[in-house]
Order: structure tokens, then sequence, then C-alpha cells
């Protein structure tokens, strides 16, 4: 381990020891209680029949064969499996376009760079009604180009059951992709010029030039991107309330969405529950290889 | 002199702190009418409350038709410090009195103002659940209304529907003039509000009763429910292709506005109407689903008295609840509101025509039995099967299920909710 | 503003170029789409609203919404506006900010340069941390709050953000402070620093890009909280968000769509503004070693 050191054991070598530690504690304390105890409150409530508020009698897997005998359940998880692939590839494509781009000299870059970021800094709360209103065929995007002239302008995707979740994916990009792009300038700029301009005196093209050594460099930046899209992709929660409530019918119900109305407007605290230890255990499914990997590296 | 001055404002300003904060007369109120007329009404009974010196905080947390403030009710009880009074809706009510001995007792407050002789048996099934009063119940919304465009139908020669065919009849004739016949919002409560009036229309009150209140397996997977989401169905094909997702409040603008004929809404819709000066009787109608008349779907917004520990907090609550039912505060705070009063002996002065005819409705159908919980606004059954509920009539509604299986659906989906 | 002095190894071509304008510029209309909307739909009178073209611009502008939103609009029965809610989120966000960030340095600090046996593993689980979906965690905290004696307070919705920001801002500090020589540090030990000393004088002198990077993170995600802000506070702890969205969330009244979206921007301001005046230092403070991994 790189930091540790072995000095001579007088009280102030043994009072610096424990400082870091005691420092660490209150932080540590309350993750332990705040985050871990929940969860393990969560995973017994699971087991319990709660309806309104927690209750304490084991019914054992009850809630969770419910769970799965639900349909929308399954909804949901196929949709939390469409949305964050697509959001989370196409926001890594927008943010490293837009960044590529952007690191080309750009007259205006400083004009740029908050429009593409600010998106990050509103919520849906402030934004849904007019993402609403702009998707909504009637009043939005389609009845402006029809307005303009151009009459055979499609855009109803909100309004069908199928297309419905896409224009979620087409919301949550808007939020993210700049701060991608500013992840990835960040990368970029991070990347040593001389190098490049040695590749490029081999006679590598720019495309190759990219594509064989800028890229490759980005690696952190595509892994904390991915962290980041993934947690917000998983959390997604006031998208879905703002565009669409869920609907058409129920689909575009996400996991975030399903356990909150089983929880709290349905009065099924016990399948509420049972929902959130099956995302958790998703959550964690991504999560501890991307730490082990994360931690392995800096050996 | 100064610093006198500064002293005394500083020790004023303390005092009026540790007043605001210690004040034992205090009711903390949680509610969702948090914006526009409807909170502004409220505002009415504070005024009053404050003549009384008794002090409000006001706790609004509005979305969802009141989801997220029985969240943020829920962790408020957790936390051991449940407000003075929620605004709550027909099961939620219920559903409270279950967890045991957290409601307040109003008997005191009731029998000295005899709520059981002026409030309808049907709401009191809400406020008065286990024989003691516990809550107070301050309007009456009903469900089963159509608002129509006066000029529209003029001009298309309607005459106001009398029976279901006729109403179909109509929508037919608006939709052949190119305009949009029902304008409707694609959002599950929506739809359900609907489907309290397909019910009655097609299986009358006593169907209503056994099917959406007693839940009877039989009565759910029905002839008569099969005809109810037939009648959807014949609905579904007079709303315009953007319905999903939209606000009531812009289906009800659509009729303001002269785009569509129709819209089937209860009659908070009316406000929309009123604020833009439209007049009851000369620009729009107001009219009971036709196939639903004699019959009010009702949801009543109630005064839900949590417990209180200190004997001042408890006065103060009774008060509030004396001053909530008082006929002066029913009738000034739902002139605004556009609902009728819960009481049935307040006077129709001062009312709209509209309401004028839901008060006099609304006695009536308490009188001869057929005031009904309205299923739509969680009045007639609990929320676990209303939610069920909303998942198959929207489904149906969205062309997932035939009537046939619609029909059946529901009756698998509330046996699963149970 | 690119790339340092060194001119820039990739040459592009007049075409080339073009092309890349273009789609920046569409891009950059793409963003403020949304946002135009609000904006030319806040100073319209109502009826150009619901009668009109959503992306027309106003006929006869006006400030009213604004000032109805600010300033006199009915939130619950007060009409109050959105005024006083403002300094609720000050009050709650400045703190739990402030003290999340300097925990999150700490912890990053000790993380990478007083490592311990076990230290990575806690790291694991703090990261795990920033992943827990809030709704679950709403009636134990309740009950905790409850507890403790500061449900519906002010320092209850402080302590509920910086136990939930920990993890994000530990994240930060420690991939920054990963990057920054140990053989540093460790002379300074060899001089006789302290554990503190060495962090005010060493560590803290360097931080302020990711400090900048964390800051804004850390106060965006803080003002646009809703769910703790409508479950845990009180009425003189209500925040920004909630009151706004009492505003434009009225279930059964009649809406004024204009002054909802006015409000929309009021509230979104603060967070604008963090974006737009930080937002040059964000990428430069990514770059000091945020991303690296």
């Amino acid at each position: 381990m790189a930091g540790s050191t072995r000095a001579p054991q007088d009280m102030r070598t043994t009072l610096q020891n424990w400082l870091p530690k005691l420092v660490l504690s209150p932080s540590l304390a309350a993750m332990l209680v705040f985050v871990y105890g929940f969860i393990v409150y969560t995973i017994y409530l699971s087991f319990t029949d709660s309806k309104m508020l927690p209750s304490y009698d084991l019914v054992g897997f009850e809630n969770y064969a419910r769970l799965f005998g639900l349909s929308a359940w399954t909804t949901a998880l196929i949709n939390l499996a469409i949305f964050a692939s697509l959001y989370i590839v196409i926001c890594i494509a927008i943010g490293l376009l837009l960044a590529i781009f952007l690191d080309q000299k750009i007259r205006g870059e400083g004009m740029l760079r908050p429009i593409y970021l600010y998106p990050m800094a509103l919520s849906f709360i402030v934004t849904g009604t007019a993402w609403k209103w702009l998707l909504d065929p009637g009043i939005g995007l389609e009845n402006t180009m029809h307005l303009w002239g151009w009459e055979s302008f499609k855009f109803g995707w909100i309004k069908d059951r199928d297309y419905a979740i896409y224009t979620l994916v087409i919301a949550a990009v808007w939020q993210s992709s700049g701060f991608v792009m500013a992840m990835f300038l960040a990368g970029l700029r991070g990347i040593d010029n001389e190098m490049l301009k040695a590749a490029q005196i081999d006679g590598a093209s720019n495309w190759n030039l990219y594509r064989r050594i800028v890229i490759p460099l980005l690696r952190p930046a595509f892994l904390s991107a991915f962290v980041i899209l993934a947690h917000l992709a998983i959390k997604s929660y006031d998208l879905v309330i703002a565009l669409t409530g869920g609907g058409p019918g129920r689909a575009t119900e996400l996991p975030a969405t399903f356990m909150y109305s089983y929880t709290f407007t349905r009065n099924q605290m016990g399948v509420g529950a049972a929902s959130a230890v099956i995302m958790l255990m998703g959550i964690a499914a991504i999560m501890v290889p991307y730490v082990y990997a994360e931690l392995k590296e800096q050996k | 002199m100064r610093l006198k001055l500064k002293l005394a404002t500083t020790a004023a300003m303390a005092l009026g702190l540790t007043a605001s904060v210690a004040m034992a007369e205090d009711v903390e109120v949680l509610h969702w009418w948090t914006a526009g007329g409807e909170a502004a009404a409220l505002n009415v009974l504070k005024e009053d409350l404050a003549g009384k010196d008794i002090g409000w905080n006001d706790m609004p947390v509005a979305g969802g038709g009141g989801e997220a403030a029985m969240t943020a009710l829920r962790a408020r009880v957790t936390s051991g410090n449940p407000p003075t009074a929620v605004q709550m809706l027909g099961f939620d009510i219920l559903d409270w009195v279950e967890q045991g001995d957290v409601l307040a007792d109003l008997n005191e407050a009731a029998t000295a103002e005899n709520w059981d002789a002026v409030i309808p048996a049907a709401i009191q099934k809400f406020s008065k659940p286990n024989g003691n009063w516990i809550a107070a119940p301050v309007n009456v919304h009903s469900t089963n209304w159509v608002w129509a465009n006066k000029a529209v139908l003029d001009e298309l020669g309607i005459a106001q529907p009398t029976n279901w065919d006729e109403f179909i009849a109509a929508l037919q004739t608006v939709k052949d003039a190119g305009k949009v016949a029902l304008a409707h919002g694609g959002q599950p409560w929506q739809e359900a509000t609907i489907f309290d009036s397909a019910v009655l229309a097609s299986g009358g009150p006593e169907f209503y009763q056994k099917s959406m209140i007693d839940l009877d397996p039989e009565a759910l997977n029905s002839p008569e429910m099969v005809a109810a989401f037939d009648k959807m169905g014949q609905l579904r094909g007079f709303v315009d292709d953007n319905f999903s997702g939209r606000d009531w409040n812009l289906a009800s603008a659509m009729v303001i506005n002269g785009e569509a004929a129709f819209q089937i809404m209860g009659d908070w819709a009316k406000g929309e109407f009123l604020r833009a000066e439209k007049v009851p009787g000369t620009d729009f109608l107001c009219f009971r689903v036709p196939g639903t008349e004699g019959v009010v779907t009702f949801n009543s917004d109630q005064f839900v008295m949590f417990k209180q520990d200190s004997p001042e907090a408890q006065a103060a609550q009774i008060e509030m609840a004396k001053a909530a039912e008082s006929p002066a505060f029913q009738a000034a705070f739902n002139q605004v509101k556009g609902s009728v009063p819960a009481r049935t002996d307040v006077s129709d002065e001062g009312f709209d025509d509209c309401a004028k005819q839901g008060m006099k409705d609304l006695a009536a159908a308490a009188e001869g039995g057929t005031l009904l919980g309205s299923m739509g606004h969680g009045h007639a059954n609990p929320a676990a099967v209303k939610n069920a509920m909303y998942d198959v009539i929207t489904a149906h509604f969205n062309g997932e299920y035939d009537s046939a299986t619609a029909a059946e659906e529901l009756a698998n989906a509330v046996e699963g909710a149970m | 503003m690119s790339g340092g002095a060194q001119d820039q190894a990739v040459r592009t071509g007049r075409i080339t170029r073009t092309f890349i304008y273009v789609v920046l510029i569409f891009f950059a209309l793409f963003y403020l789409l949304p946002f135009f909307i609000m904006l030319i739909n806040s100073i319209k009178p109502l009826p150009e609203i619901t009668g009109g073209n959503m992306m027309s611009l106003p006929n006869e502008p006006t400030v009213e919404p604004w000032i109805s939103a600010w300033g006199s609009a009915q939130i619950g029965v007060e009409a109050t506006g959105l005024k006083p809610y403002f300094m609720n989120s000050i009050l709650m966000v400045v703190p739990a900010v402030a003290i999340s960030t300097i925990l999150g340095a700490m912890n990053g600090y000790i993380l990478t340069k007083w490592k311990f046996r076990g230290s990575d593993i806690l790291f694991g689980l703090m990261l795990f941390s920033c992943f827990i979906p809030f709704q679950i965690v709403l009636i134990p905290m309740a009950r905790v709050l409850g507890t403790i004696g500061l449900a519906g307070t002010t320092s209850g919705l402080i302590l509920v953000h910086v136990v939930y920001g920990i993890g994000f801002s530990t994240l930060y500090f420690r991939n920054y402070y990963a990057a920054f020589p140990t053989e540093l540090v460790r002379a300074a030990m060899m001089d006789g620093a302290g554990f503190f000393r060495i962090f005010w004088r060493i560590m803290l002198p360097v931080s302020g890009p990711i400090a900048v990077v964390c800051i804004i993170w850390q106060f965006t995600n803080i003002w646009n909280d809703f769910l703790f802000g409508a479950s845990f506070a009180d009425l003189d702890s209500m925040p920004m968000t909630v009151a706004l969205n009492n505003l434009v969330n009225s279930s059964t009244g009649v809406k004024a769509y204009n002054v909802d979206f006015a409000g929309a921007i009021l509230a979104a301001l603060p967070t604008l503004l963090v974006y737009i005046v930080a937002g040059r230092y964000f990428v430069r403070g990514l770059m000091a070693g945020s991303v690296k991994g």
C-alpha cells in the first residue's frame, strides 16, 4: 500500500496512526446506518406483510412471488434495459463527438460549452412541462412543423406505447450528454499533444489518430461516464413522472417508479421492498466489478 | 431612544418567534390545495381560525392528486410528528383507521353541531368509520358530469342528450363535422373517471354497488361489465389522436375554445370555464352523463384529524373541525372550489347554476340511496384495488384488451390486489 | 482556451470545419430548445398560450407572470410566491454542500494517503452507497429523524443530504488525490508534519479544481432534490423545489402555465448560474484528475 509508514512507536505516532481512522469514522458510521442499515431493513421488509406502514410479520418469499407475477414489473425491467443501454450509449457517443469537435480550436467554445452543460443543472420538475409540450404532437414539435409548412412531419412517439420509452431516452440524453462531453473534453485536454504530433509525423490520418491513440487514452473517462450514467439511469424517476407518468397505459414504467408506486400509492410496501431488493441486486451486479477493477488498478 | 426601540423590536421579534414555534393553539395542516383558487379558498378557513386565536401552519405538498402528500404524511407519522389535520380522500382515510390509534376523536364537535343529521350517510362511511367521527368532510365533488360547449352544439343542431344512445349520436354528429367530439386526457385517473359513468350507464346503481364497491367477482366479470367496457370503447372512438398524457385542464380548454364539444370530468372542471369568463347555461352546459341521471358518484375531501398530545392542541383541533363544518365556511369554500358543501343543509344562495343543480342532485341522491363513492377517485375501494382497476381500464382504453378480456382481467386484477 | 500554448496536432480542412460547426450549432439548438420554450411562454399572457402556438414569440410580452411567480402566486394558503422558499433552500444547500465537500476531501485524503488495512474495502462500500435509490430510505429515515428530534427541520434536511452526498464527494476527492504524488506527503511526514498539517498545507492548496467539481455536483443535486424536501420538511424549512411543485402541480385547480414557467426558471436560476459561472472551471477540474481512474 502506497501511503502507510512505519515510524518509531512513540505517543505522537500512535495518535497520528489513529487520527485518520478517527476522522473517517463519522462518515463511516453514517454510511453504515443510513445506507447499509437501511438496505438490511428493506430486505427485512421484503419478507413481511407490510402494507401501508411497516409491519413485522414474516411471510417468506410471498412478495417476491407476487412481484414476478406482475406483468408491470416485467415491463419495468425490460424498459430499464432498453432505456439504460440506449441512454448510456447515446450519451457517450454524443458526448465524445461533441468533445472531439469542440477540441478543434473552435471559435465560440466559451459560448457553446455552457449551452451544452446547462441541462444538467435543471431537474425535470423544472423542465418537465416544457418537454411534455415539445413532445406532444398536438401542441409541440409536430404541430409547429405543420404550421411552418412541413405537413408530413410526424413525431408522436410519446403517445405510442411502443415508442414512448424512446422519448424518455431523448429527454434523458438531452439532460446529461453535455455533462459527458465535459468529462471527455477534460480527458482530451489531458492528453499530451507531443505524442499526437509524433503519431502524425508517422503518417496517421486523423481518423486513425483518434481511433488508435486518443480513444484508448480516454479509457478512464469512459469508465467514469459509464458509472455516472448507469447511476442516473437506475435512479431515473422524476423524468418518467414529468414526461409520461408511466404511460401510455403503463408502457414507460421503470423499476424506480414501480417501487415508489407500490410502496407509497398502492399500499403494498412488502412488494415495493421486494422490488427495491431486486434493484439493489442489479446495481450490485454492475457496480461490484467496476469497484473491484477500480481498486485493483490503483495498486 | 433609538436603542430602546431596537431592543423593544428585538424582544418583540423574539417573542413572536417563540410564539409561532411554541404556541400550542396552532394547527398544522397537510394538504394539496396548493395553487390558485382552491388554495385561496382554504384561506377562508385560516382567517376564520385566526379570529379564534388559532394559528395555521401550512404544509402544502402537491402532486399526483395527493400521492406526494400521502407519502409525506407517512414520513411525518413515522417520525412521530403527525400534522393536526390532513386533507384526505376516501379509502386512504380507512387505511389510516386500520393503523391503530393514530387518529383523533371528533365526537364532541360532531354532537355539538349535529353532524349525524346533515352529512349524508355515504360520506359518513369515511368520516365516521367505527362509530367515531375522525374526519371533517369539507366538500363533495361529483364525477359523472358532462361539460359541453353550447355554441358548438347549437351550430350543429344538437340538443342536450338524455340517454346514452343520444349521447353517442351527438358525439358522432360532432365527429362528422370535423371537430373533436370528446375532449379527454389519457391519464389513468381520467379514464377511470369516465369508467365510473360507463359502469353506471350500463348496469345502474345496484350494479355499480355490487361491482365497484362490494367487488363481487361475478359482477366484475359479467355481461354488464363487458357492456361497460364496450361503452368505453365507443367513447374511445370519439377522442382525438393526441389524448395520451394530456392534462385535464387542456382538455377543458379544448371545450372552452370550441375545438371540442364535450368533456366528461368532475365538477372541478367548472373552474376552468368560469375563469375563461364563460357563463353556465349560455356559454357552456353542465349535465349528468346521459344514462346516469339520478345517481351521483362522489369524492369528498376531508380533513382527517391526527391525535395530538397536548390538551391545547386537541382543543384547537376541535375548533378547526367545527370551523370546517360551519355552513358559512362550507358555502364560501365550495363557491370558489367548484364543489358543493358536504352538509346538505347549506343554502344554495350565491352558488352558480351548475352548483345549484349539483346540490339538488346530492340531496336527492343521499335521500334515495344513490350517492355512490367514485371508483376513479378512491371512494369505492382501497388503493390497491383501485390501482389494479386503473391498470385494466387504461390497458383496455389503449387497445390492449377487448371488452370481454378486460372484464375477465378486471376480476383477476381485483382478486390479485385483495 | 484549448490545449495550452501548443498548436493542435490534429489539422482539419475547411469542409471538415464547416461540418463541425454545423454539428456543434445543431446540438446547441437542441440543448436550448426546452429552455427557449419555457422562456417565451413565461412572458406570454395566458390566452396566447392556451389558444396559440407553443413556439411562436409573444405578441404582447408581459413580465406579469414573473412578478406573480416570485411574489404573489398562491402557494398553499399563503399568496407569497416563491420568494420565502428561496431562502429556505439557500439555508439548506449551503451548509449541506460545505459539510459534504469537507468530509469528502478528508475521506479522499485518508483513503489515498493514509491507507490502512481494509481502507480499500471501505472505499468500495462508500462508492456503492452512491447508488442507493432514495425512495427506499424514506420510511426508515423518517423514523431516525423523529428519534433524534430533527424531523421537519432544516438541520434534518442538511443531515440527509450530507449523508447521501458523502459517497460522491469522497469519490471525486479520492480519485483526484490518488494522482497527487505520495512522495510529497511522505517527505512532509518525515519533516514531522502531522495529519491535519499536511492536509492543510499540502493537499488543500491544490484542491481547487476538484472542489469546484464537487461543489457544482452537490449544489445541483441538493438544490434540485424534491423527494427529501417533500417528505422531511416543515413549512419553515420547505425548499424551493417543493414550493415550485406546489405552484405547478395543483391537481384540480386551474392552471396558469405562464406563471408555472416563470416559477420554474426562477427555481432553476441558482443552479443555472452556478453552471454558467463555474462552468469553465468545471472542465478544468474534471481535467485535473477526476476522470483519471
